[in-house]
């Protein structure tokens, strides 16, 4: 709770975490939907904004504000299965490669590698494509959480490794706790900070790759997110139409959250570490 | 022992990354349980592809080869590499027969010149001013910037490119906010057509050149920040060195290692993200043909467009690895 | 009796920092009076985090925000008068360091240019201060210099990296003597070496102190460097000087339990009794214990202790004391 007060008072923090809550508060709006997010033509077709349609409506006649709230539900919810899902593999391989090194750590430190040089996106395109018909929500967060651990286990590794050299490992390893109690117990506490501020850029990561997945048509385009929103705006040619409202939605939400994710983990690690402030937020 | 520690180690690591992505590259197609082959030609036809009855075959003929359902595994694995490595990336299956190395060979140019141009200026121009605002970071004009970048930094490419989209399509008319050239220009080397050229780039270079420069300013003032701190820039500060060589031989000169070494780890990034604003700019480069590829349904030519870049990031990687050892004596002479 | 070279009056310097909103006070240098006199090496000694370092960053004017003088002056004798550091431009003190004053790090990895070739660090330091006329001079000048100090001139060409640690060391010596300063600041210059290496490290500079006839100023933890080199050592402790005097009489009859603990901790040749060292960790220079700062690991503490910081007692004419034991005539010496 301290921990929480003293980040409030970054004033980067402060906005990063209110905006965020906004967001969820948004995105739980859709409970309260009049309109069904699968049907189209509920509402008469693009209309400017006005009192009755807020953000106006777009060329599925669908109602621009209560398409986005689900937009926003649904983007989270991607973003928070890639990251949970990726954190599993990252916290697993990151520790194991870390307390085992040698050969295991070498391997990991090749993949990593390999995964940062090799066009990921383009690997990614080339598999949504094959499967295109079934990627909805849990399928896509599936997908991106297998391609998006790679980084985040690399530092969670040399962090164990830094813990590997302190004197509690030798006192714990010498009284003879387990390998796995250590890791659990004892580096984990440390750890979970780390672990989380990787969460909150894999995040961002994942809806980045949502954005652009949609944006190439790759995703089930009836399913509302920030991305597909983008990708109807595109194929309707919104902003040459002059259907302004329409683009500007999804992109103000998607830079006030792309905004506010960075924002929470710039000053968390920050937090953690003011001297490795040096960190790579990967949005694709 | 340079050779040995540093570029055997580097040219084992970019045939093995290569060897890997082609070899992903093979597989994901096998992965699937449904037959990619039927799949990839209902697709075609779904979306309205008219193929005469030899092209029919021909594609098939090509799409059982490319996914491997020919033969043994490993023959038609060995034969993949053959192909590639004769430059043969198959044929386009939409614009039949077109071989698909002759439709990237359009598109590179655009591409590459896009790319090139605007990440050096953009890692340049964000190093220098990320330099001085790290070195002055007290000053309100240092901080003023880094306000900015902390804003635009987080956005993706697209995201980026979209907000000026905007900007410029409705409350500024400055520049033409899709296309290459102006329609039925032909491609030449006369000043009409690259002036064109370069006033339809404007905008998809300008969107790149901002965001970059935003990442790297970011970082450079953070290296800079800590490289002030390092005892051998407090040492030559107290030996009376003047501030003009503290600042650029000390400081800069040291971190602009780090910054040589992320600009070889993000190049993949920078790469993904150029592709998506080609589209969102109709810029007709390697991202717009692979738009079209997808939305086409040619396969062939998504996997011809990923081979192809594999090879080419990787090998703009291993350049930039094996030109980083002239900026660091420690490798050098090690 | 020499003439004091430089002085500090009731120096403080604190780091003031912000921690989300919170003001921290790290009190580094803490009322601290030196009278250092020409042609002498003075020893400082005192344990890691005790303020040794900022207490030198101070008295080569190389302060730089969070750490600032809050209390008290650093003055310099130049020609024949007391000069105020804080009176001097930025420009004047970068033309004193290396002529007037100079500066020998710790001869860690890190000291020198990790990008540049020696004899390019040595450029910088003589464009620096030598007008364009005279650099070819000084240049040649600095090569005899490396050799007389026993360095290869090959060494020229090496990177920092290529040097083993006591070549390191000698190179910043070489460097801290180009130009014949007045005073040498050295700053754990024996620290990162190894036992052999530290004697020839201490040599060299008790040579260079005898051929240029200066002021050194060394700051090391080492109470075996300090026997072997200073003529007069002060001993730190939280921030402040607890006791000075004359190297003899430092080591000979320490006054103060603090400075007992540390000549104790010394082997001695032919004593196999176990060494004892300073029971508990030093205080925390943010969050000072109240009166002497030494109490709480004291083993002679008495009331008054906890409440007020004791001044000092004169001993002797060339030894005095900040210790409350002495004050009142009852010596604390550790039986």
């Amino acid at each position: 709770m301290k921990v929480f007060r003293d980040l409030l008072r970054d004033y980067r923090f402060f906005f990063g975490f209110w905006i965020l809550v906004l967001m969820l508060v948004f995105a739980s709006l859709s409970l309260f939907s009049p309109y069904d997010p699968g049907l189209w033509g509920e509402v008469p077709r693009d209309m400017r904004p006005s009192a009755e349609y807020w953000l106006g409506t777009d060329s599925n006649g669908q109602d621009i504000f209560w398409i986005a709230t689900f937009a926003v539900r649904n983007s989270l919810t991607i973003a928070l299965i890639a990251g949970l899902v990726s954190r599993l593999i990252a916290v697993t391989v990151g520790m194991v490669a870390g307390y085992l090194g040698g050969k295991s750590d070498r391997a990991l430190m090749f993949v990593s590698d390999s995964l940062l040089v090799i066009p990921l996106f383009l690997m990614i395109v080339m598999l949504a494509m094959l499967i295109r018909d079934s990627m909805g929500v849990v399928s896509l967060g599936l997908l991106l959480a297998i391609f998006g651990w790679a980084w985040d286990a690399r530092l969670i590794r040399s962090q164990i490794l830094s813990l590997r050299e302190r004197e509690f490992t030798k006192t714990a390893v010498l009284s003879g706790t387990g390998t796995m109690r250590l890791v659990l117990n004892e580096y984990m506490p440390y750890s979970t900070p780390l672990i989380f501020s990787t969460l909150i850029n894999n995040m961002a990561w994942a809806i980045g790759l949502e954005i652009t997945l949609a944006i190439l048509g790759l995703l089930d385009t009836s399913v509302p997110t920030l991305g597909t929103m983008l990708y109807w705006a595109i194929s309707y040619q919104a902003v040459l139409l002059g259907r302004w409202w329409w683009v500007l939605t999804p992109i103000v939400l998607s830079i006030l959250l792309f905004v506010a994710l960075y924002w929470l983990s710039v000053s968390i690690s920050e937090y953690l570490d003011p001297r490795r402030r040096i960190q790579r937020v990967g949005v694709g | 022992m340079f050779v040995r520690r540093y570029l055997i180690p580097r040219f084992i690591q970019y045939i093995l990354v290569i060897f890997v992505g082609i070899t992903a590259v093979f597989f994901i197609p096998r992965l699937l349980p449904n037959d990619p082959v039927l799949r990839t030609i209902s697709e075609l036809r779904a979306r309205g592809a008219t193929l005469e009855p030899g092209a029919m075959d021909k594609i098939i003929a090509d799409l059982t080869q490319m996914y491997g359902l020919e033969g043994s595994m490993l023959d038609q694995y060995g034969a993949f590499w053959a192909r590639l490595l004769r430059g043969d990336l198959g044929v386009s299956f939409f614009q039949f027969p077109t071989p698909v190395s002759a439709l990237i060979g359009t598109a590179l140019p655009w591409t590459a010149g896009l790319l090139l141009t605007t990440t050096i200026l953009a890692w340049v121009i964000g190093n220098v001013l990320g330099a001085f605002a790290g070195y002055y970071s007290a000053s309100r004009w240092s901080q003023g910037i880094d306000a900015v970048a902390m804003v635009i930094r987080p956005m993706p490419y697209y995201i980026f490119a979209f907000a000026l989209l905007l900007l410029f399509a409705y409350a500024i008319r400055w520049f033409p906010v899709s296309g290459g050239a102006k329609l039925g220009m032909q491609p030449s080397y006369s000043w009409p057509f690259i002036q064109s050229v370069l006033w339809h780039s404007f905008l998809p270079a300008l969107s790149i050149v901002i965001l970059g420069m935003a990442v790297w300013f970011q970082t450079m003032k953070l290296v800079v920040q800590s490289v002030v701190g390092e005892s051998y820039v407090q040492y030559a500060r107290l030996g009376g060195v003047t501030e003009r060589k503290i600042v650029t031989r000390y400081v800069f000169r040291n971190a602009l290692l780090p910054q040589i070494t992320g600009l070889a780890l993000s190049l993949g990034l920078i790469f993904s993200g150029a592709l998506i604003t080609e589209i969102v700019f109709s810029y007709p480069g390697l991202g717009t043909l692979l738009y079209r590829a997808i939305i086409n349904g040619d396969y062939n030519l998504i996997m011809g467009i990923t081979v192809f870049s594999i090879f080419a990031i990787t090998t703009i990687v291993l350049i930039v690895d094996l030109l980083y050892p002239l900026f660091d004596p420690r490798i050098r002479y090690s | 009796m020499e003439e004091i070279i430089l002085k500090t009056e009731g120096l403080k310097a604190f780091y003031v920092l912000d921690v989300y909103g919170k003001q921290k006070t790290v009190k580094a240098v803490n009322d601290v009076d030196l009278a250092i006199r020409e042609n002498e090496i003075y020893g400082i000694a005192g344990e890691s985090g005790c303020g040794k370092t900022t207490l030198l960053k101070t008295l080569a004017a190389a302060m730089e925000p969070p750490l600032r003088i809050v209390d008290g002056r650093v003055c310099y004798h130049i020609a024949g008068a007391d000069v105020d550091v804080s009176t001097l431009s930025q420009e004047e003190i970068r033309r004193l360091r290396l002529e007037y004053i100079a500066y020998v790090p710790q001869g860690s990895m890190s000291v020198l240019n990790p990008v540049a070739r020696i004899k390019d660090t040595y450029r910088d330091f003589i464009e620096s201060h030598i007008s364009t006329q005279q650099r070819d001079e000084a240049f040649l000048l600095a090569k005899e210099h490396i050799v007389e100090l026993g360095l290869p001139p090959k060494i020229l060409d090496a990177y920092p990296h290529q040097l083993s640690g006591g070549m390191r060391q000698r190179v910043t010596i070489a460097l801290a003597t180009l130009l014949k300063p007045r005073i040498i600041i050295g700053d754990e210059p024996t620290t990162a070496l190894d036992v052999v290496v530290q004697r020839g490290v201490v040599q060299l500079l008790k040579d260079v102190q005898r051929k240029l006839q200066n002021t050194i100023i060394l700051v090391t933890h080492d109470m075996g460097v300090h026997a072997n080199i200073a003529d007069r050592i002060g001993i730190m402790y939280a921030g402040k000087i607890v006791e000075e005097g004359s190297t003899d009489k430092i080591f000979g009859d320490p006054e103060h339990p603090y400075t007992q603990y540390l000549i104790n901790s010394l082997p001695k040749f032919g004593d196999k009794t176990p060494r004892e060292s300073v029971p508990g960790s030093p205080p925390s220079l943010a969050n000072l214990p109240p009166g002497c700062p030494f109490h709480p690991r004291c083993p002679h503490v008495k009331e008054i202790c906890k409440q007020e910081m004791p001044g000092f007692t004169q001993v002797e004419s060339n030894h005095k004391v900040a210790c409350w034991l002495v004050g009142e005539g009852e010596h604390g010496k550790a039986a």
